[in-house]
């Protein structure tokens, strides 16, 4: 990785290694957009993004990012069949109310998507669980049970099986110790559903 | 819209500007209209600013709403008290960078401000047209800067952008020159005027029309309908606030009194803002040339004309890049109306960028200065910019 990948996101860098140059990408809930200016300044992609928040949005057009602003779940729909070669869903997954949904719009409007989330069979999660009987609370999922945004629980493991059901499937994937907003992680090989933060998967048609 | 314009509080201006004028369609070889009419010669009013760059690439046309005109920034002389209607948007390192751009804006045919309408010479009578001049349209509007952008020797247009009325014409730039255009920027427009912009329209007209000196729109030798087309005015100065900026810039409060006057004065503040931008219009506009401005707009419908009924049809034509912009509190050109805009573009696989701003002011926002429109169209041109000069 190279001084501009390490000041993004570490899932970001490793979403960003997969992503061919010059292909055409829409990130789903893109933030202030350093994933899009990173793939446009280094791979040379023609990226698009989706964001809800208004100030996020006019930080992106303000540097020059092609973003528009709604809600990820309806702006999904409107654009052809196979306009990307990929679709980009980091850290978003466990807000979405019908991911089922999401993620065959996702493979409609492009080839290949990429889905990040927090892994919430992490070792320190079931710790919290198991010895003090509170819902978990981590650097990952910050939030108490009654003002967390994120409304689904998923596991590596949960979601490789979903990918099954839904008939997609995983053409890639990487597990990941990092914490939310850390530029710095690694990959982890060894049991991976207990030791990762997060999961990264690229999917694809069945 | 001109309470709004005010002097740029750091003095950054575009300096002493000057109104051009270009003539064309000199008969026999008059316009033609949508309407199978035509009309010629056609004159356009229109002013520059910043320089064109050797290789033309680097043009921007700003495109009016209703009462506006080609006085887009800067200063006629060093005594006007007011500088053009744009001038916060449009000068050296403001959002349309006149340092990088040259900024083109013209007058609409069908107003009374330095371009040919309703009360300019009709050269058959040697009198004013009044209502002999023919029904223009949106796309009629578009045709004329067409010719003007010709004339200055510019083949594509770096941006068109524009608000309201003003953005039914740059969608329609998009549209009919499709390769003249590199990038668009509709601000608080719509695709087709609602049934609600017609209604407050229809009213408007009919109280011009009502008043006894409009006389079917021939007044040129005599008294003017100042009543009728203040009133219009007023109706039309209700659909650009919003509840929440009237309440915020009135209330209840009264103008110059402590309580009721028990007839029929103004004894509300919002009355006699009214009452005084009524005024004000009669003074500079034109009451046929405001029958005309907002018929056009009420004819305005992209899908119809390019798309057979179909705005994602008719916008399957456009080249260009956009970036959409909509106002939370505009209840004239609603945001869902911007995001139809956004869905036929995304259909047709275009490059486009949205952002609904928040803003209390209804559909006026977009003339008044704010930071935020501002960094969105300078982060947008610079983008555009930096592409083309690829």
């Amino acid at each position: 990785m190279n001084s501009a990948d390490s000041r993004m996101r570490y899932d970001l860098q490793i979403i960003a290694s997969w992503i061919e140059p010059g292909s055409h990408v829409v990130d789903l809930g893109c933030g202030e957009g350093d994933l899009l200016q990173h793939l446009i300044t280094h791979k040379g992609v023609h990226g698009t993004g989706i964001e809800r928040n208004e100030e996020k949005v006019a930080a992106c057009i303000e540097k020059g990012l092609s973003v528009l602003q709604g809600d990820i779940n309806e702006e999904v729909h409107d654009y052809p069949e196979g306009r990307f070669d990929y679709v980009i869903l980091s850290q978003t997954l466990q807000q979405v109310y019908e991911p089922a949904v999401l993620i065959r719009a996702m493979l409609r409007i492009g080839r290949k998507g990429i889905v990040s989330f927090p892994n919430f069979s992490h070792w320190d999660i079931r710790r919290q669980v198991f010895f003090t009987g509170f819902a978990p609370v981590s650097r990952q999922l910050p939030f108490q049970w009654f003002d967390t945004p994120n409304i689904r629980v998923i596991t590596l493991k949960d979601f490789r099986k979903f990918v099954r059901n839904v008939g997609l499937k995983i053409l890639k994937e990487a597990a990941i110790d990092t914490h939310s907003q850390d530029r710095r992680g690694s990959i982890v090989r060894f049991l991976p559903n207990l030791r990762a933060t997060y999961g990264i998967f690229m999917i694809g048609k069945g | 819209m001109s309470e709004y314009i005010q002097h740029d509080k750091d003095l950054v201006s575009v300096g002493l500007v000057e109104k051009k004028f270009f003539t064309f369609a000199e008969p026999p070889s008059e316009m033609k209209l949508e309407s199978d009419a035509r009309l010629g010669p056609v004159t356009i009013a229109y002013e520059t600013y910043g320089s064109l760059a050797a290789d033309r690439r680097n043009a921007v046309l700003v495109l009016h709403a209703l009462s506006g005109d080609s006085h887009a920034a800067g200063y006629y002389s060093a005594e006007d008290e007011k500088p053009g209607w744009w001038d916060c948007m449009v000068g050296p390192g403001k959002g349309i960078d006149t340092d990088k751009f040259f900024v083109i804006c013209s007058n609409i045919i069908g107003s009374c401000l330095g371009s040919t309408g309703p009360s300019s010479v009709n050269p058959a009578t040697g009198r004013p047209y009044g209502l002999d001049f023919p029904v223009v349209t949106i796309g009629d509007m578009v045709a004329a800067q067409k010719a003007l952008i010709g004339h200055l020797g510019i083949e594509r247009l770096l941006c068109v952008v524009g608000g309201s009325i003003g953005g039914m014409q740059v969608l329609e730039w998009c549209v009919r020159y499709p390769e003249m255009v590199a990038s668009a920027i509709p601000l608080a427009t719509t695709v087709r005027h609602s049934a609600l912009a017609i209604a407050f329209n229809e009213v408007a007209r009919q109280s011009i029309m009502a008043d006894p000196n409009w006389n079917h729109g021939d007044y040129y030798s005599g008294a003017k309908p100042a009543l009728g087309l203040a009133v219009a005015r007023m109706i039309g100065h209700i659909t650009y606030l919003s509840d929440e900026s009237m309440r915020l810039k009135f209330g209840r409060r009264l103008q110059d009194k402590n309580d009721f006057s028990f007839n029929f004065d103004a004894d509300f503040q919002v009355e006699s803002y009214l009452r005084y931008q009524g005024r004000k219009f009669v003074d500079r506009f034109d009451a046929n040339s405001f029958l005309y401005i907002t018929k056009a707009a009420d004819y305005y419908d992209l899908g119809k004309q390019h798309g057979e009924g179909s705005a994602v049809r008719a916008l399957s034509k456009a080249r260009a890049k956009f970036l959409v912009i909509s106002f939370t509190s505009d209840w004239l050109y609603p945001t869902y109306q911007a995001r139809d805009i956004v869905t036929a573009l995304k259909k047709n696989g275009r490059d486009v960028s949205f952002c609904e701003i928040e803003a209390e002011w209804g559909h006026d926002a977009f003339l008044i200065p704010g930071e935020r429109l501002k960094a969105l169209i300078h982060g947008f041109l610079e983008r555009i910019h930096h592409e083309l000069g690829r």
